[in-house]
């Protein structure tokens, strides 16, 4: 499998997807200046966490409308995978591939730490080694992380079976408490219609390696190795 | 009319408003053999400043050992340099920004962390771990809790945005501070030890470069502000404090980084305190040249600026460098590529002149070598702080221990700091192997199993009773918190605050500081490298506790051995390494629950640091302990509870029958660690055979801390307690 990593001025999290990705499928990913013209072929488009042009304007919205973000979502069209991690969420709602916004978090605080995700759906080429309901832990690190949509794209999210991964308890449980931004009915990622575009706030490439504290991302980027291989 | 710059010159009453003694500005007149205009004047305070002089503090800093088998370079450069072996080298150093920090919080701690990030990778490291020494004021005071809201929002906001993981540090209070807060910040970076970049210019006609983010009209004598009193007016203040822009650091050091991949850069200084002043004269000054710029080529971002202020501006995220000339054109495409400011603004000279023209017109012309070399130079008068008594035991109240555990845990000092440092991002980059609130930071180092142990130390209630043993005990409880995660401590950088040095007892808390730092690095192979210092931390005649803060870095050879101080299992030993004789001088016992801030700080016997450490270390390494924790404030219940609350894990523990049992628990004797193991003989055994002092006091097991014979709390209650204060303060 070849991914893409798509770099921004101002990403910071590009290193740590790409060391994730490197352990689960044995092969470095390329990385893409964002004013490359050519996107090359790849497996997987990956857009990783920072802080794309400052995020001085609203968090993303600058990143969204460069030139690379046309063939990315020509490429999404298209049935490649793209993933869009914390920052690279943020990037992809604003350029329009996912529906929603990412508002500042409800404490109007950067909040880095670990959390509990309920995987809602294990159809997917991110979640196909999860089970529907698993508890997994991994670190969040944002500011601006809070999901937000109408109620009726909310509940077409839910109704298509697109939300991937909740906030929730160490037991799975979904509440206030354990929401860790104040995110519409604690959603934590979403996929697209065709599935194959992925947005999340939490950063499972730092949960895959067991100095780190936790190994729960591993099985992310495992269904994606199996599943693009 | 001054026959050199075609300028007016400059008056006694403008040299005093810039912070310069009549003295010094005879001194600088007879430099330059004339008066010097209002421009070289300007450049004159700022490079005698305190904060660029170090001219009080010079004499004293000497004193510090600054060499060792691991030191590459040691103070005088951007930071210090240490060998991590494996062709690595490891850069690193602290700095204050406690002046602006006070006036404009937010903007004061950001730019405070660009500052120190800069120094980092200007010498050709990546940074990889930010830590930050705090200390406000009294949390009754009613300027705290925006301070602390500013500061952390400020280091939050531009480490989180450059993607440096903030892993560690400190955060205490005391009224002392209530005018004047710390905030210290300390970066460390990783190099290839034969790439390391250093600012002393060579090869007159070689250009000089400015890269970076444009010049403004912000922080415009900073260095000066930083160099005196507040009063009532500080607030007045607030234009002398820069604006960050952690975007463009980013770029910033990407670009440098890329660029530092070639042999372009012949020299290379970050634009700090004194901006465009400092990093000129000090790179023609290490070289023994010259340096001529033309004004009219530095990018500015506002109009009419004059020679005054484009020299004196702060405005941050600026470096300059000399370049070969025939890799500037390569050097001017990785600026663009990365869309930051690129011009050729001067060329060095053979002179030994700093010229400055704008305009077609020379606008200041003076003599580099006299502007460093003969910048004043203070022995201050200086008296001890008198001794204190050594304050028995048995005056001091026996409190109930739980009762007291309570009290002690939930005390600012104590709380829990998970409100702050959850702000902070502490795992981008993917190798933080120890989050904050263990002993020390450990960051693993990319593509390697070793890893680095961070921390930062000083009790200032200490330094305050005792400047000689505050100084001494701030080394030695940083080296104690790297050998506590398994770590061997290499190398310190050292971040001096104190009131003003024209005070003697000031001065005096300052030279024995520094005689007792130096008799611990001395005993425990522990140099100085890097250093910064800030003087004039008073508001109104009233000065901060004496602050020698120290940042020490450590080296694991396999991460994965490294220590934490969680409890891991039920039924294990728990066994305290060093003597324990009860000192409650200067505790927080008797801080917190009888308002006593007395007696003689505990004495600092540094034999026996080294023995125990190296003996807690080897076991550690060896994998004979199974958690392992520094004793510190609030003495051996404190640090238990800490190890409880980290593993959720309780214990039942009793304490010796021969001396109060106050003293026992909370006494806070030095060179201690507490350990768990499943083996207590061989360990025991062991340290018997070292010559360390090993004493069961418990074990591991159940929900709650139970004393034996007396009374428990739960584990639970304990974390309810500890996590409580912070959060429940900052929400009101």
């Amino acid at each position: 499998m070849q991914a893409a990593i798509i770099l921004f001025p101002g990403s910071n999290r590009e290193q740590d997807v790409h060391d994730a990705l490197r352990r689960a499928t044995g092969k470095e990913p390329l990385r893409i200046w964002h004013r490359d013209s050519d996107l090359p072929k790849a497996d997987l488009i990956v857009i990783p966490g920072g802080f794309s042009y400052g995020d001085y304007l609203r968090c993303g919205a600058m990143a969204a409308h460069s030139p690379i973000m046309r063939e990315v979502k020509a490429r999404a069209d298209k049935g490649t995978p793209v993933l869009g991690i914390c920052n690279g969420f943020q990037i992809i709602t604003e350029a329009g591939l996912l529906p929603g916004v990412l508002l500042t978090n409800q404490t109007l605080r950067f909040h880095c730490k670990d959390v509990h995700l309920r995987v809602e759906t294990s159809q997917s080429v991110y979640t196909r080694r999860y089970n529907a309901g698993q508890v997994i832990r991994v670190p969040v690190a944002h500011h601006d992380g809070n999901y937000f949509a109408d109620a009726d794209t909310l509940d077409r999210l839910e109704g298509e079976g697109r939300v991937a991964f909740r906030y929730c308890s160490a037991d799975g449980e979904i509440t206030d408490d354990d929401n860790a931004n104040g995110s519409a009915r604690a959603i934590a990622g979403i996929l697209n219609e065709q599935r194959n575009v992925l947005g999340l706030m939490p950063h499972p490439e730092d949960a895959t390696d067991p100095l780190l504290g936790s190994t729960d991302g591993q099985g992310f980027f495992a269904s994606l190795a199996e599943a693009l291989a | 009319m001054n026959p050199d710059t075609g300028a007016d010159a400059a008056t006694i009453d403008q040299a005093r408003q810039f912070g310069l003694a009549d003295d010094e500005f005879k001194r600088a007149c007879r430099i330059m053999g004339r008066t010097p205009n209002f421009t070289e004047l300007g450049i004159f305070s700022v490079m005698w400043s305190e904060h660029c002089s170090y001219k009080s503090s010079k004499v004293w800093l000497k004193k510090l050992p600054t060499t060792g088998q691991r030191v590459i370079c040691g103070p005088g450069e951007n930071a210090g340099v240490i060998d991590i072996g494996d062709g690595d080298a490891a850069i690193f150093k602290m700095e204050s920004h406690n002046h602006p920090s006070f006036i404009e919080p937010y903007q004061g701690a950001a730019t405070g962390v660009g500052g120190i990030l800069r120094d980092v990778f200007t010498m050709g490291a990546r940074p990889i771990a930010n830590l930050n020494a705090l200390r406000f004021g009294s949390p009754d005071h009613a300027k705290t809790r925006h301070l602390i809201d500013g500061v952390v929002r400020g280091i939050g906001g531009y480490g989180n945005c450059v993607g440096v993981p903030t892993v560690g540090g400190e955060c205490n209070f005391h009224p002392s501070y209530n005018g004047n807060i710390l905030v210290n910040a300390m970066t460390v970076g990783l190099a290839r030890a034969d790439r390391i970049f250093y600012s002393k210019a060579t090869g007159p006609g070689n250009p000089v470069i400015y890269v970076g983010a444009k010049t403004g009209r912000d922080g415009i004598h900073g260095a000066t502000m930083a160099s005196a009193e507040f009063s009532e007016d500080s607030e007045s203040k607030r234009p002398t404090v820069q604006v960050g822009d952690p975007f463009t650091e980013k770029l910033l050091i990407e670009a440098c980084l890329e660029l530092m991949e070639s042999d372009a850069i012949v020299a290379i200084q970050d634009m700090g305190a004194a901006g465009l002043t400092s990093s000129s004269v000090e790179m023609a000054g290490k070289g023994g040249l010259g340096i001529e710029l033309n004004l009219d080529r530095v990018p500015t971002r506002e109009e009419k600026m004059s020679p005054y202020e484009i020299m004196l501006s702060e405005s941050q995220e600026r470096m300059l460098m000399v370049l070969k000339p025939e890799r500037a054109e390569l050097a001017r495409r990785i600026f663009e590529k990365w869309e930051l400011d690129f011009a050729v603004i001067g060329r060095v000279t053979d002179t030994g002149r700093l010229v400055l023209t704008m305009h077609g017109r020379t606008v200041a012309d003076m003599p580099v070598g006299p502007l460093v070399t003969e910048a004043p130079l203070y022995e201050r008068p200086w008296t001890p702080s008198p001794a204190l008594p050594e304050l028995a035991a048995t005056s001091v109240a026996a409190r109930e221990p739980i009762a007291a555990l309570k009290a002690l845990i939930a005390c600012p000092d104590l709380a829990s700091k998970r409100w702050i440092w959850e702000q902070y991002d502490h795992l981008v980059m993917g190798h933080t192997v120890q989050r904050p609130g263990g002993d020390a930071a450990v960051v693993r180092l990319p593509g390697r199993q070793k890893a680095l142990a961070i921390a930062t130390d000083c009790t200032p209630r200490y330094c305050a009773a005792d400047p000689k043993r505050g100084g001494a005990q701030a080394v030695a409880e940083n080296w104690r918190n790297l050998t506590a995660v398994g770590a061997t401590p290499l190398a310190v950088t050292d971040n001096m605050n104190f009131g003003n040095p024209e005070r003697p007892e000031i001065m005096g808390q300052f030279a024995q500081s520094v005689e007792g730092m130096r008799e611990a690095c001395l005993a425990l192979d522990y140099p100085v490298v890097s250093g910064n210092v800030s003087l004039y931390n008073e508001t109104n005649g009233s000065g901060i506790l004496p602050t020698p803060a120290i940042g020490g870095v450590g080296l694991l050879d396999d991460a994965a051995k490294a220590a934490t101080l969680a409890f891991k299992r039920e039924g294990e030993i728990v066994v305290v390494i060093g003597e324990t004789t009860g000192w409650l001088g200067q505790s927080l016992y008797l801080r917190e629950l009888f308002g006593r801030e007395e007696g003689a700080p505990p004495p600092v016997d540094l034999k026996a640091e080294r023995r125990n450490g190296d003996f807690v270390r080897a076991q550690i390494v060896a994998g004979a302990v199974t958690s392992c924790h520094d004793v510190s404030d609030g003495g051996l219940l404190v640090a238990l509870a800490e190890m409880a609350m980290a593993g959720g894990i309780g214990a039942t523990l009793s304490a010796p029958q021969d001396r109060p049992a106050h003293a026992f628990w909370f006494g806070e004797d030095q060179a201690r660690y507490v350990v768990t193991c499943r083996a207590p003989d061989a360990l025991l055994q062991a340290a018997q055979k070292a010559n360390v002092p090993a004493r069961i006091v418990g074990k591991t097991g159940g929900a709650a801390l139970t004393l034996a014979g007396g009374n428990a709390i739960s584990v639970a209650e304990l974390k309810r307690l500890n996590e409580a204060w912070l959060p429940a303060y900052m929400a009101q």
